[in-house]
């Protein structure tokens, strides 16, 4: 069930992109600059086929990889600002919690950053002009660090994230989504035949 | 396949299987005993008479339930009597309807001339269903489309606590701040008014009160840095009539003149401002998101006001004025009459906004007009409701948060023990910051004399922080833990006597009860709970003596009409949810006790129990 369901949302997302390819009327796409100026658009893995990724990176993330300063600056910058009244230490509440591997805006540090900066439809402020931007970095890098399993296992009480653990770089190299090893690229099958 | 399967189910356990364990009971001599703290301003004198809502508030019941209270008395009493303790056993589902949402599902479905009407959770759907044909087939739908920003506005699930028909009109609130009246033969809109705005954190679940050709709605938001108000609008054109805030200055929270409160500590000019901290009361709480209670009888009007923000109570010195009170006002003009502070300078999270229930009783040889309240903060409140003076208090809960109310004052008396602290956690709070009861209604039997609460048994674990106030997010400063109360079920049915000041039975259940009771002229009490068990018991010895599973937990309000061919039936709505169930119906991680407002702490079990859900279910006896 669970390779079928990630298949399936494969499925729509390839379905997605020919859509919005086809919207562009056989125009051929402008060649894409990139412009220091702009936000970068941070993609997911979601791709149709199972060759390559259109995931790109934003630079900047870099600095907040293995920093324990970034992650214990978040920490506190996430209660100053009000965070934990809709996520509480990770758990949740009024917003979703982020101390699981669902991301429904991708979970990813730089992909977290952009969450903050933007805003989401359902709730979520956008705190990009208001909050600078190194402290949304930090904040981003205590979110990403919610999940793992170093500050998980840190704390054995009922108030979970209050030792979190500086975010290797390591955990962000998966581009966000891969196809679990036992599917194929035949949509209409998902697993191999048992043994 | 098959080993395909086990592999998942092996990666499915994480799911359930992280939950916490249960926090310890809180021990049973950390709290008072009801004797110790309950106080009368006199005796019980049961023989002056019986203890029954007036006419004028309870009229002769037609079977239709056209309000979430059923009567403006607030009784929830239907008078229908085909099932009874005898036959009760045989109730089968006469009809199920999916409502398409799987969100806390906290309404009243409502029935008038043969057609019935249920809001749902946001994303508001209104459904109006035949009841004259078989299987009561959709006569029409309506999708208000909430901003669905408003999602993340709301504290505690994004629930709806109903509709009301009047004068050919379903009136409803959106979560995102609209009030709107349909068309109950067309479904279409006959007007919608925009109240609450979610960019400062409001929104509105409350059900409106119709009466006297206007609608009383107020905000919610006590956890974002609202100001409370209420407001009439125009049954006809949505028109706003007349506002009236919960802090702030005289002119404002409409007191003039008419403002005759009994207690002198309620007495003076610009309370709600002098109260507070500068300009603190405009971010202050008080928001009216529960019941509205009009009074056909003295022409009158009583709602609760929410906690004071934020719950961090050492940035708010004072006592707050007019949040975690009652007002009395004028229905016309919204001036004020009285007002009762049941919890100055609240430090627990204790809104006044449950339910008011309209009799006459006997008291002090007498029958006197009574509103009853039971509060958040443990307490039965009867109020002589002309003026405002409390006759009683008892606990019906563990209480250890203070010491009884003082009646000659009229105050609260605070344990100083429990006081919550900046940086300090004060720990087995009694009752929890849910209260021992929250929003969901107690009904009230004539035959009996009981009122029937629907209720808590917890506790909880609390420390104060320093919180900045930031538009449209939470403005709470205080992390709590919350846990199971003495005994460790979390939840009670109680049957209350008003007037002897005890209960004449309970029903402990496993998790908080957060459905309301509905109780017939059967002599039959339903309820429901958190883990899907909807349940009849005798109304007057509290045997349970029918259950029925439904597909998810309940915590909306039954109610009881007479269908097109004579026969009563019984309505309900599952669906798990609200602030107790967020761990179900939101997305909440069992791993942290602190999670929705620290409710997590004490139901990191319910999913074990229940998943999301959200079905109407109707029930009658074979025939």
């Amino acid at each position: 069930m669970c390779s079928r369901f990630l298949t399936e949302v494969a499925a729509l997302a390839a379905t997605a992109v020919l859509l919005s390819a086809c919207n562009k009327g056989g125009h051929a796409p402008a060649a894409e600059v990139a412009d220091q100026s702009q936000p970068a658009v941070i993609d997911t893995a979601l791709t149709p086929g199972l060759g390559y990724s259109l995931t790109t990176t934003d630079p900047r993330a870099a600095a907040y990889y293995d920093n324990p300063e970034a992650v214990n600056t978040g920490k506190r910058l996430f209660n100053q600002y009000n965070c934990s009244g809709c996520h509480s230490n990770g758990g949740g509440g009024m917003g979703p919690d982020l101390m699981d591997s669902t991301w429904i805006y991708g979970g990813r540090l730089e992909q977290i950053h952009q969450t903050l900066v933007e805003g989401r439809p359902n709730g979520m402020p956008a705190w990009g002009g208001k909050i600078p931007d190194q402290q949304l970095w930090q904040i981003a890098a205590y979110v990403r660090s919610l999940s793992l399993p170093e500050t998980l296992s840190a704390e054995t009480g009922n108030t979970p994230s209050q030792s979190p653990a500086p975010v290797p770089k390591s955990v962000d190299q998966d581009a966000g989504w891969s196809p679990p090893g036992e599917v194929t690229s035949d949509y209409t099958s998902t697993t191999k035949a048992p043994p | 396949m098959r080993t395909f399967a086990a592999t998942l189910i092996l990666s499915a356990v994480p799911l359930v299987g992280f939950a916490q364990t249960m926090p310890s009971p809180v021990p049973d001599n950390e709290v008072f005993s009801r004797e110790e703290i309950g106080h009368a301003l006199a005796p019980p004198t049961p023989e002056a008479g019986k203890t029954m809502p007036s006419v004028a508030n309870a009229p002769e019941d037609d079977g239709q339930w056209t309000m979430p209270s059923k009567n403006y008395a607030s009784t929830r009493f239907s008078s229908l009597n085909e099932i009874t303790p005898a036959n009760v056993k045989n109730l089968k589902t006469d009809f199920t309807f999916s409502l398409a949402v799987n969100k806390g599902q906290e309404a009243a479905p409502i029935v008038a001339d043969n057609t019935m009407y249920v809001v749902t959770a946001y994303p508001n759907y209104v459904y109006a269903l035949d009841l004259t044909k078989p299987g009561a087939p959709l006569k029409w739908s309506f999708a208000p489309g909430p901003a669905p920003a408003s999602q993340g506005e709301a504290c505690c699930d994004v629930v709806n606590r109903g509709g009301s028909v009047s004068n050919g009109k379903y009136i409803f609130n959106t979560l995102d701040g609209q009030t709107i009246a349909l068309d109950v033969k067309t479904g279409k809109a006959i007007w919608r008014t925009q109240l609450a705005n979610i960019n400062k954190g409001e929104t509105m679940t409350m059900a409106p009160t119709v009466a006297k050709g206007r609608v009383y709605v107020g905000n919610s938001g006590g956890e974002m840095g609202v100001r409370g108000w209420i407001v009439a609008l125009d049954e006809n054109t949505g028109k706003l009539l007349w506002r009236a805030y919960s802090t702030g200055p005289d002119a404002d929270v409409l007191i003039g003149s008419e403002f005759k409160p009994h207690y002198p500590t309620e007495q003076g000019k610009d309370l709600g401002v002098s109260t507070w901290p500068p300009q603190a009361w405009k971010i202050g709480g008080g928001s009216v998101w529960g019941w509205v209670t009009y009074d056909q009888e003295l022409d009158s009007m009583y709602y609760g006001t929410g906690n004071p923000g934020p719950w961090n109570a050492d940035q708010r010195p004072g006592d707050n004025k007019w949040t975690a009170g009652i007002f009395a006002r004028d229905p016309a003009t919204g001036a004020a009459r009285w007002h009762y502070s049941i919890s100055p300078h609240d430090e627990h999270d204790y809104d006044g906004i449950n339910e008011q229930i309209l009799l006459d009783m006997p008291f002090a040889g007498k029958m006197q007009k009574v509103l009853i309240h039971m509060d958040r903060d443990g307490y039965v409140y009867v109020i002589e409701r002309t003026t405002g003076t409390v006759l009683s208090a008892d606990p019906f809960g563990p209480v250890n948060s203070s010491k009884g109310v003082d009646l000659a004052t009229g105050r609260l008396i605070r344990n100083p023990a429990k006081e919550t602290k900046l940086g300090q956690t004060v720990t087995n709070i009694c009752p929890t910051a849910s209260g021992s009861k929250d929003w969901n209604p107690s009904s009230f039997s004539p035959n009996t004399g009981f009122l029937y609460i629907p209720h808590e048994n917890m506790c909880m674990d609390w420390m104060n922080m320093q919180v900045n106030y930031i538009a449209g997010t939470p403005y709470v400063g205080a992390q709590l833990h919350m846990k199971p109360g003495p005994g460790g079920h979390r939840g009670e049915l109680t049957a209350w006597d008003p007037v002897q000041r005890r209960p004449a039975w309970t029903i402990k259940e496993n998790f908080p009860v957060w459905s309301g009771s509905m109780v017939t002229g059967g002599d039959v009490v339903f309820y429901g709970t958190m883990d899907g068990w909807f349940k009849a018991v005798n109304a007057k010895t509290g045997d349970l003596l029918w259950k029925a599973k439904v597909d998810s937990g309940i915590i909306s309000q039954p109610i009881s009409y007479k269908g097109p061919d004579g026969h009563q039936y019984i309505a309900v709505l599952s669906g798990v949810g609200g602030w107790s169930g967020a761990v179900v119906s939101g997305p909440v991680d069992p791993r942290d006790g602190t999670a929705a407002l620290g409710m997590v702490n004490t139901m990191s079990d319910l999913p074990k129990y229940t998943t999301a859900g959200g079905t109407l279910y109707v029930f009658s006896l074979p025939h």
